[in-house]
């Protein structure tokens, strides 16, 4: 016991702890005198924390929550997009004393964290990728999430350069406004550099299928597309899919490079930390929730992968000015005029769209140029 | 969308979808016929989705500690044993229903993979090699639909090995009299127990295998949505198959080739009702199932020990 204590991992644990005076107790009373005088986060994954994906992203930022003083962090791994994600959040509330909740899922939100919020009023609720909106729900909700559609249209640039086909895979999970922004932002992406680039879809039904994945990256390379990119939880599948056939590939979420040397051109990831640590310090220090919370490249919440070998110079190029005009925050991905893939104006001549406003964030078409139906 | 004419985009989708079963298939067949072998002994086993998903992970462990896939696809058969071996241990005990040791061994298989499986999500381990059937045309879309790997031939040779010994060896004969008449067989003085066991860890042993083409082939990686139910379908497969061996390798080339429809449909421009596309595996399973569910009717070819077949 004594020589255990001394041990690497029970230091750790009583650094997460913090609790300095603690040296002499036993590990229960650290447990609960930690539990009363720090900040207990509670965080949600709808897959494992280390998918090479989306719940990877959010996990890397979770860590650098651990490190903060004064919060402690109980986590979740696996939890559906069902009632089950209620009896979750009830048991971070009422056991670990949790009052800071991170539900990381998009369909977490409506109605699993809407109605514990009106249930724990005391509880902070913030939701990845959710729209909140004032009025309708309850201060103690917030949302947040990256507009990593700007990171898509680096990606589709970088694919439309090396494209010979000009023919372009996207392997989608659902049409889910997100997931329709970062078709669309792709397709347009690519467009800038020919206007004649296509981008095929394959929605798959779920977040994470990897033998429809895989038959999905199949099916696109047979019909002659050379690059692919996806958004789907874990894009493993279909990276490595695309490498041992010898196509190209973009991320998604975090950077998959490692597992495609060769074909990996760009990704578009996430960086998280930064709202989740402006979420956790504005509950530290007993400020309002923050309800809504957007960013981009500007804001350090998406960043590109770096390039990879197969990426000419002049694509290079090209992308680094329009990201170099993302950052300036003047560069409209959705401007009129927009048609979408049945030939409706979705977005009128001279009207453009800033990457702020709500109205993209209920996305529910496909631009022309997408080959695919919602 | 229509830049093909209507019978190209015919060819290429037949094309895809011959693809896709050939692919695809392959765990579908190794279940499917590991659950054949013990059930045609009278037993059910419904955990074989558990040990699909435990013989994908231990697979994959095996061939990333050791570099040899093979090596792999053994240590998952192994694995697929062993809980054989547990399911015909635990049925052979008094009043114990197999049904509900199967299901309890799903959830036990597919929680200890899960449980096991969690550093192995990140490593890329070696895969199996593939075998180019297709060399010999320019089109790149027959190659790659023509590119299987070695596990697909040799189950379909044991679906045939299984369709001759079923009828005409002497193991078989006893496996089948054990199955549809124990009273009988222990008359015969065979054991009844002991062959039961050993069908079941026969049966968990080809299950571990599909479970390693899955990880270490197609898709080719570890992670906790790598099955999805292909392990139940399977054992639904052989009911529809009326446990017939050689109806068994049909029925999983057809599984193969309605999991490809959702993808190759989408991919040739017809995207309408995809979400209907995406579940034909499943209404498949359920039109068969209702199929050759047909009240009234006596069941052709149902070993007569079952439990479901006993009243």
């Amino acid at each position: 016991m004594a020589q255990t204590r001394f041990s690497a991992g029970r230091r750790d644990i009583l650094r997460i702890l913090g609790t300095g005076a603690a040296a002499s107790a036993l590990p229960f009373g650290i447990g609960l005198a930690g539990a009363a005088d720090k900040l207990v986060v509670g965080v949600i994954y709808v897959g494992p924390r280390d998918d090479f994906g989306y719940n990877q992203a959010q996990a890397q930022a979770v860590a650098a929550l651990k490190k903060m003083p004064g919060v402690k962090v109980v986590e979740e791994e696996k939890v559906p997009e069902t009632v089950a994600v209620q009896k979750t959040m009830e048991a971070m509330i009422n056991q670990d004393k949790a009052s800071l909740i991170f539900a990381t899922s998009f369909g977490y939100f409506d109605p699993h964290v809407l109605k514990m919020a009106e249930k724990y009023p005391n509880v902070r609720f913030a939701h990845c990728g959710g729209l909140w909106t004032a009025g309708k729900h309850p201060k103690n909700v917030g949302s947040f999430f990256g507009y990593i559609d700007e990171c898509q249209y680096l990606d589709g640039i970088a694919a439309a350069s090396v494209s010979k086909s000009k023919k372009l895979g996207f392997i989608a999970a659902k049409p889910i406004p997100q997931v329709l922004r970062n078709i669309n932002a792709f397709l347009l992406g690519a467009r800038s550099v020919d206007p004649k680039a296509t981008v095929k879809v394959i929605f798959t039904g779920d977040w994470s299928l990897p033998v429809k994945e895989a038959e999905a990256a199949n099916s696109l390379i047979d019909q002659g597309v050379d690059v692919l990119t996806c958004h789907v939880d874990s894009p493993k599948v279909i990276v490595e899919t695309a490498e041992r056939r010898g196509v190209y590939s973009c991320g998604y979420h975090a950077s998959q490079a490692k597992l495609a040397p060769k074909g990996y051109l760009t990704g578009a990831e996430w960086d998280w930390q930064t709202p989740y640590t402006q979420i956790v310090k504005a509950t530290l220090d007993g400020k309002p929730m923050v309800n809504f919370l957007r960013g981009g490249l500007k804001d350090g919440f998406v960043k590109p992968s770096p390039f990879g070998p197969a990426v000419s110079a002049e694509a290079k190029k090209k992308s680094e000015a329009v990201k170099a005009a993302m950052l300036k925050g003047d560069f409209p991905i959705f401007k009129g005029p927009l048609l979408d893939n049945t030939g409706k104006t979705v977005v009128a001549a001279g009207k453009v769209l800033g990457q702020q406003d709500p109205l993209l964030e209920s996305m529910n078409y496909l631009v022309d140029g997408v080959i695919g139906q919602v | 969308m229509s830049e093909t004419t209507d019978g190209l985009a015919f060819g290429s989708l037949a094309l895809a979808l011959l693809g896709g079963a050939l692919r695809v298939s392959t765990p579908f067949l190794f279940v499917s016929l590991g659950e054949c072998i013990t059930e045609k002994s009278g037993r059910i086993n419904l955990g074989l989705e558990g040990t699909l998903v435990l013989g994908a992970m231990g697979g994959y462990g095996v061939s990333l500690l050791t570099g040899s896939p093979w090596l792999g696809v053994l240590a998952a058969g192994l694995c697929g044993v062993l809980m054989g071996l547990l399911h015909g241990g635990l049925c052979s005990l008094p009043k114990v229903n197999d049904i509900a040791v199967g299901i309890a061994l799903m959830l036990f298989g597919t929680g200890l993979a899960f449980f096991l499986g969690k550093p192995l999500i990140q490593p890329q381990a070696p895969m199996l090699p593939s075998v180019e059937l297709g060399a010999w045309s320019d089109d790149e879309q027959i190659r790659s639909a023509l590119r299987i790997n070695v596990l697909l031939p040799v189950g379909l040779a044991l679906a045939g090995l299984l369709h001759w010994a079923f009828r005409a060896s002497r193991w078989g004969l006893a496996l089948r009299l054990v199955g549809d008449n124990a009273a009988a067989a222990r008359a015969l003085g065979y054991p009844v127990v002991p062959i039961r066991i050993g069908a079941t860890a026969a049966g968990g042993f080809l299950a571990g295998v599909g479970g390693a083409f899955l990880s270490l082939y197609y898709p080719g990686s570890w992670n906790e949505g790598l099955s999805s139910g292909q392990g139940l379908m399977a054992v639904a497969l052989v009911i529809f198959a009326r446990w017939s061996p050689l109806r068994c390798a049909l029925a999983a080339l057809l599984f193969g080739a309605a999991g490809a429809l959702g993808p190759a449909l989408q991919s040739q421009g017809i995207t309408a009702g995809y979400y209907l596309f995406n579940a034909a595996p499943y209404v498949l399973t359920l039109a068969l199932m209702a199929a050759s569910w047909t009240p009234g009717q006596t069941l052709a070819g149902a070993p007569g020990e079952l439990s479901f077949t006993q009243r």
